[in-house]
């Protein structure tokens, strides 16, 4: 299915862009990679880790970061990785009512995954430079934990292939009867007995044994050493070989593997997901050096078997054939597997419940709701700066406390040229519609980067996709209705999917007290990981206010969009249109505010997310120190007639709001022509947010207050 | 005199080595990364560089305290090169890790017949942090610190809390003039200074140590990852502007000039 969308779309723009195409290996290497300047490609992987984090959420988190490392080391001859990112989606930390048996409480499942991510991405010296956090209910006994890598690549490392005869060697850790069956355990459902049946399956990693693997797999690749690497991960040696050794056929000697600790089967060590493993394949005239190197630094290589051009894999235990099956039939010999699937359109409906707040009480409601509250707390305890290449970090501003959109990364030290990192992820517009809420997060990924500066033509997207049981029609027609979404704003933004994974199943059931089976879904949770880039990151902008007497601009409409919205969460209120994109439109304004940042016009940018425009102009006073007086009847609407609150906190998409020096304006105004935008009001020295409607103020709060709504909720 | 050259030290886990390499390229040094092994076998590659640094990271997972395993490889069995180094005039630099481990040499004059005087422990907050600091310098002999006043930069650490024995023991260290370095307020203030200013908890609110020569240093924030106007957090919002951490490394540069 995701043949037919996704990759579909991401062949159709390689297509047209012919000669200018800028994908270098999309969907086939361990991680996406494309162009980054003359030397050097940049790739992107992100991988899911939820079931592992269920149980055991520091072990779980801690791997799934460990394991998508190794995606990008395992990447063409092996990519330097140069910064992480992480998503995760958990129930409410505050969770009082009674937990069903075997579901951790969140708030320790919350601290456990911040602890694992943290303790390996910074014991491997790669900085965590972006991420997001959503909470929702459904997340109680499955929570969802996204860990992504973006790795260097030179030029001519960028593809690898074994060579008929080269060795099988692994690197790095020895091989136990740990992660026996991970991959298993990860697609089934959770049940209050996971941890009993498969606590086996979750590991604890070792940051400093992959470290290690690391320092000497990238000079090994710079000597030339290998012919072609990839990582253990699911599945162990058992994919890690099978992968390699698909055009050519293999040979392996299962005995040779070097152990933890006696009294492995050959099954066990054959399927075995033990971490910080590496397998590369090595001429036989190269294997000295190799096993020289490693030995120099502490690192184990062992040749475990050879590239033998039969077409088959060939396993033996002690010259024992224990397994001989035909490549062709391992990788193609799995019929197709047909799914049903259906849709029922959800016709758009008024939001229904009486508001129970006022405008002030909403956007301090808001502004204090999990989702958008400040991640200060997680943030500062990951190295965001390690290797030397930050320029805009997740926290800016004056008090660096403000909620930066997108992070920028200089990999190389020598160079201004940089990367752009940012995401998108809603899961309340997929209970109204998956198509949409897909819509929504890659027009939010992709606005985040636009805002700090990055090229909206350079922009690669990776998809996430984490879903209830596919085999329930309707819950599959709303994973295939988002895969569709992802093909047409894919075509609509020309930014290619390079790269995707999707975890299914995510589901937790148990026995209530009654004794009746009940099962928690978590909604369609669709993570959208936004890789850009920007020629030089000295033009970067940031989020916070700059100088009081600049002029500010609404950038993009507004609809009356308050379906999914924080403010139908913090007021209990259903139904609502969901958010949707004009591609046509959203495209246009991506290049307009890219062409006046790279015309240096922009002295701030933060876009309209969660809460709308309400908050982003509170967290743009608050991280700036200064004040803002505007007035709502000069945003632009797609229809004359909308009350405040839909201007306030209506959730539209391609929406910035801009801070504009005066001596900028006209130029500014010159390049935003043919974009739906306007001025709005001015940033004033006054640290008070007043926000006008017509005659009345129906916003006026002092940026303390509002900070300390936003900080409060998460400052553990 | 030609570029001095940096001999910069890795073992499994440091990870700060290449932009702190990148750090003494760009005031002129020629650097070299080794792994610690080559040190170990062959501790004559220290005769041909002026400088010696230990970089951040996590060395050997900073299993049994930060620093330790690798301080004690550089005392129990590099003590006789690195001292003759130390005699010979030239320069010591640790950062973060790298302080953690010289902490634990001999090399910063921070032992005395009693044992350790000081050493870095765990954050008062119990965690991994990452923030930028202010920080007041008193360069009294310190090669590194000279003209140096205030500074800003990040730290990241979970164990760089100074902690001395005894007052006594602060007192003699400070007498010294070898407590070069404190978290102060972003005023300036380094009498008074809470956290999160002073981002550990650290005793006199002490962030680097030199030894009682001034060419040893070990200090805990990071100066690498202030080279750059664009390190800074809120570099959109200033006017351009000289990184803190620069001066640093060019002053152990322009020792040797």
């Amino acid at each position: 299915m995701l043949k037919e969308t996704i990759f579909a779309a991401t062949r159709k723009l390689r297509q047209q862009w012919g000669d200018d195409d800028w994908c270098v290996s999309v969907f086939v290497d361990n991680a996406g990679v494309v162009k980054f300047d003359d030397d050097h490609h940049v790739c992107f992987k992100v991988e899911t880790h939820n079931h592992p984090s269920a149980i055991e959420p520091y072990g779980g988190a801690n791997t799934g970061l460990g394991g998508v490392i190794r995606d990008i080391l395992g990447t063409g001859l092996g990519a330097k990785p140069i910064c992480n990112t992480d998503v995760f989606c958990f129930a409410p930390p505050d969770h009082a009512n009674e937990l069903p048996q075997g579901v951790l409480h969140p708030r320790l499942v919350m601290q456990g995954v911040v602890a694992g991510v943290r303790d390996y991405g910074n014991r491997m010296g790669i900085p965590t430079v972006n991420g997001a956090i959503c909470f929702d209910e459904r997340y109680l006994g499955n929570p969802l934990v996204f860990c992504g890598s973006v790795g260097l690549l030179p030029h001519d490392k960028a593809f690898g292939q074994p060579q008929p005869r080269d060795m099988i060697v692994a690197i790095g850790g020895r091989t136990g009867r740990d992660g026996i069956h991970g991959a298993t355990f990860s697609s089934a459902e959770l049940t209050s007995e996971s941890e009993t049946l498969s606590g086996g399956a979750v590991q604890i990693g070792n940051a400093i044994e992959e470290k290690k693997v690391q320092d000497v797999l990238l000079v090994a690749r710079d000597r030339g050493l290998f012919t072609a690497v990839t990582d253990c991960g699911a599945g162990g040696f058992s994919s890690a070989v099978g992968e390699m050794g698909e055009k050519i056929g293999a040979e392996v000697w299962l005995e040779q593997a070097p152990l933890k600790y006696e009294g492995l089967s050959y099954t066990e060590i054959w399927i075995s997901e033990a971490q910080e493993r590496m397998v590369v394949s090595v001429a036989e005239s190269n294997w000295p050096e190799l096993e020289e190197l490693c030995r120099s630094e502490g690192v184990e290589a062992t040749r475990i078997g050879r590239f033998e051009p039969t077409g088959r894999l060939l396993l033996k235990f002690h010259d024992q054939v224990v397994g001989d099956l035909d490549m062709s039939f391992l990788h193609d010999g799995r019929p197709p597997v047909v799914r049903e699937a259906n849709y029922y359109p959800v016709p758009d409906q008024q939001l229904v419940g009486k508001p129970k707040l006022q405008l002030t009480e909403s956007l301090l409601a808001i502004l204090g709701s999990l989702n958008v509250a400040s991640k200060e707390w997680v943030i500062r305890q990951y190295d965001h700066e390690v290797q030397g290449g930050s320029v805009v970090k997740s926290l800016v501003g004056v008090n660096r406390d403000g909620p930066s959109d997108a992070a920028v990364v200089r990999p190389v030290l020598t160079s201004n040229r940089a990367v752009v990192i940012g995401c998108g992820i809603n899961p309340h517009y997929g209970d109204l519609d998956t198509y949409h809420m897909a819509a929504s997060a890659i027009d939010e990924a992709f606005r985040n980067c636009v805002a700090v500066g990055a090229d909206p033509s350079r922009i690669a997207l990776l998809d996430n996709f984490c879903w209830g049981d596919c085999e329930r029609a309707e819950t599959f027609g709303a994973l295939v209705r988002a895969a569709q979404a992802c093909h047409d704003l894919s075509l609509a933004f020309e930014a290619p999917f390079i790269s995707g994974k999707d975890s299914l199943n995510n589901e937790f059931s148990y026995t209530d007290a009654e004794g009746q089976k009940q099962t928690i879904a978590i909604p369609p949770t669709l993570l959208i990981s936004a890789m850009g880039q920007m020629a030089d990151a000295r033009k970067a902008v940031t989020m916070d206010l700059k100088a009081s007497g600049n002029r500010l601009f609404v950038v993009g409409a507004t609809h009356d969009e308050l379906g999914g919205s924080h403010y139908a969460l913090v007021n209990d209120a259903i139904g609502g249109s969901v958010p949707k994109v004009d591609p046509a439109a959203a495209a246009a304004t991506f290049a307009a505010i890219h062409r006046a940042i790279e015309a240096g016009c922009v002295a701030a940018c933060h876009d309209c997310s969660e809460g709308g425009l309400a908050v982003a102009l509170a967290e743009m006073a608050f991280a700036g120190g200064l004040g803002i007086d505007c007035q709502l009847e000069s945003v632009p609407t797609a229809t004359v007639h909308l009350d405040a609150v839909t201007r306030l906190f209506s959730e539209s998409n391609s929406r910035f709001v801009c801070e504009v020096a005066n001596d900028h304006a006209t130029q500014f105004e010159e390049i935003l022509a043919g974009c739906e935008f306007a001025k709005i009001g001015d940033v004033t020295s006054t640290a008070r947010v007043v926000i006008r409607d017509n005659d009345s103020t129906v916003i006026d709060l002092p940026n303390d207050q509002l900070k300390q709504a936003w900080q409060s909720p998460l400052a553990w | 005199m030609a570029s001095p050259r940096v001999l910069l030290v890795r073992a499994p886990g440091t990870n700060c080595d290449q932009e702190t390499a990148f750090a003494f390229q760009s005031a002129g040094a020629i650097t070299e990364v080794v792994h610690v092994n080559r040190l170990l076998e062959l501790p004559a590659l220290l005769d041909g560089s002026q400088i010696l640094c230990f970089p951040g990271g996590f060395s050997f997972g900073d299993d049994i305290a930060a620093g330790r395993i690798l301080g004690n490889q550089i005392r129990l069995r590099l003590a006789d090169a690195c001292g003759e180094f130390k005699q010979a005039g030239k320069l010591i630099l640790g950062i973060c890790n790298g302080f953690q481990i010289l902490a634990k040499t001999g090399l910063l004059d921070i032992d005395d017949e009693v044992g350790p005087m000081a050493t870095l422990s765990w954050n008062d907050s119990g965690k991994y942090e990452a923030r930028w600091v202010h920080v007041v310098a008193s360069p009294g002999e310190s090669v590194f610190l000279q003209g140096t006043d205030r500074m800003e930069l990040p730290i990241a650490h979970a164990e760089g809390k100074f902690l001395v024995r005894d007052q006594a023991a602060f007192d003699a260290l400070a007498k010294r003039g070898q407590i070069v370095l404190r978290y102060c307020t972003a005023d300036g203030d380094s009498s008074n200074v809470s956290y999160p200013a002073n981002p550990n908890g650290a005793a006199g609110h002490v962030a680097g140590v030199t030894d009682t020569t001034g060419r040893v240093l070990g200090l805990m924030p990071h100066p690498e990852r202030y080279v750059a106007a664009e390190h800074h957090p809120n570099w959109t919002a200033q006017s351009p502007r000289e990184p803190h951490g620069k001066a640093i490394f060019e002053n152990a540069v322009r020792y040797f000039a």
